[in-house]
């Protein structure tokens, strides 16, 4: 558990003092949510309408962009094998790096998230399933994105080859995630939606534990 | 006693066959130097010593045990420093080095033993300094200043020696035979000279030790 604690703590430390990181997946959401009025013109019913799914797509892709270093950087330098090397069950580091992946990228996505939903003219009835929603599916993202870091572990041009591995496993977040909150402004109970995310969660939670720190193994031989 | 021995130790990277019929044995107390050309797998061997790598062939054992039996044990007595210096340079020095204590001991380590770590290797004033602005030479006296603060069985050096000048060199002699003296063992490879009273060597050249078949290429057998 201590050593769980000093590595969560040792990544939120570096993720702090290279905050531009954090900031430039925030930056990205924004960004590609605000091109979409460009893209299909400002008329607040169209927007209105397809704002869930566009701030859902948009988290998953700026969750992506920064999956590729979850593991790379400790790869590189050699902290990986350090960490290998202690009587600790590599799950517990997988665990730990995922959290700080999701402090660090997937709450500031979160906060972020209701400025969006304004810009984008969503009913106001939407943003507290939207925010539950996403509290709920990015963890999951990390996790699964977990995995494809894992697997790329030494791989040339690792960043394309994860968004292969990794977009397609995102889709039943997706799915759920925008369904809750249409769900919700179209006046039916978004809860089974939420639920569902929950249990993809709970689901992950040991699942892709075990299958990134496998894919570690793997990686470090 | 403690003894760590290695029999009929095989290891394959690629599809190349390393060594085979390697053997060694060490007591607590004794210093083994691997010696030999660039890629005879000294690298190599000390992974597999680490268990970051397992042997395609062949044992190891502590006290007898397998130590594939319970990787976990093997991995709590021993310290392992590659040929990657893992500072980052967003840190400073003294956290990079709080954080690897932390990890091996399982607990926050007193600041005042960081930086007596770090004095082993006379680089106390460097505490405060990030990684980024450190020489090669002084990354690698923080790196092996984890042996200070970290009292294991088993040291496992991968050239311990490189960017390190004459003084650092010096220091980390010391480190080694106050380490021996505890009774703790060190497998160490090198190019250049270590010298460590009493080593023993084993050269991954010689016939004998690598069961006489170098380079060739074989199948894979898994």
């Amino acid at each position: 558990m201590n050593r769980f604690a000093a590595i969560l703590g040792r990544d939120l430390r570096l993720a702090v003092r290279q905050g531009v990181d954090s900031l430039m997946v925030v930056a990205f959401f924004v960004l590609a949510v605000v091109l979409f009025p460009f893209g299909v013109g400002p008329e607040p019913g169209v927007l209105a309408r397809i704002a869930p799914g566009v701030i859902w797509v948009a988290a998953l892709l700026a969750a992506m962009l920064s999956l590729e270093r979850l593991f790379q950087a400790d790869h590189e330098d050699g902290s990986l094998e350090l960490m290998a090397l202690e009587p600790v069950a590599l799950e517990s580091v997988v665990l730990a790096k995922v959290a700080a992946h999701w402090l660090t990228t997937g709450l500031p996505l979160i906060v972020a998230a209701p400025l969006l939903a304004i810009l984008l003219n969503l009913p106001v009835e939407g943003f507290a399933v939207l925010l539950l929603a996403l509290l709920l599916g990015t963890p999951t993202l990390s996790l699964i994105g977990a995995v494809g870091a894992a697997l790329i572990l030494g791989a040339r041009r690792g960043g394309v080859l994860l968004s292969l591995l990794v977009l397609p496993l995102f889709i039943p977040v997706l799915i759920f995630g925008a369904a809750a909150v249409e769900a919700s402004l179209g006046g039916f109970p978004a809860r089974p939606h939420l639920l569902i995310l929950a249990a993809l969660l709970l689901a992950a939670l040991p699942l892709c534990t075990w299958a990134a720190a496998g894919a570690l193994r793997q990686g470090l031989e | 006693m403690s003894r760590f021995a290695g029999t009929d130790l095989a290891c394959i990277r690629g599809e190349r066959l390393v060594f085979q019929g390697l053997g060694f044995a060490l007591d607590a107390g004794q210093a083994l130097v691997l010696g030999g050309a660039n890629g005879s797998g000294k690298s190599s061997l000390l992974r597999l010593l680490a268990g970051l790598a397992r042997p395609a062939g062949g044992t190891l054992s502590w006290d007898g045990a397998s130590i594939a039996d319970d990787p976990d044990a093997h991995r709590a007595r021993l310290l392992y420093v590659g040929h990657a210096d893992p500072l980052k340079p967003a840190l400073t020095v003294a956290e990079n080095l709080a954080f690897w204590a932390a990890l091996r001991a399982g607990r926050r380590l007193a600041d005042s033993a960081v930086v007596a770590a770090l004095d082993a290797f006379a680089i106390g004033r460097l505490a405060g300094v990030p990684g980024r602005y450190l020489s090669a030479g002084q990354r690698r006296r923080v790196n092996l200043a984890r042996l200070a603060v970290s009292p294991v069985a088993l040291w496992l050096l991968d050239e311990p020696t490189t960017a390190l000048d004459a003084a650092a060199g010096e220091s980390l002699r010391a480190l080694i035979a106050a380490h021996r003296a505890r009774g703790g063992m060190v497998v160490a490879s090198t190019h250049s000279e270590l010298g460590l009273d009493g080593a023993r060597q084993l050269n991954l050249d010689a016939p004998a030790a690598a069961g006489g078949i170098k380079e060739n290429h074989v199948s894979v057998p898994a």
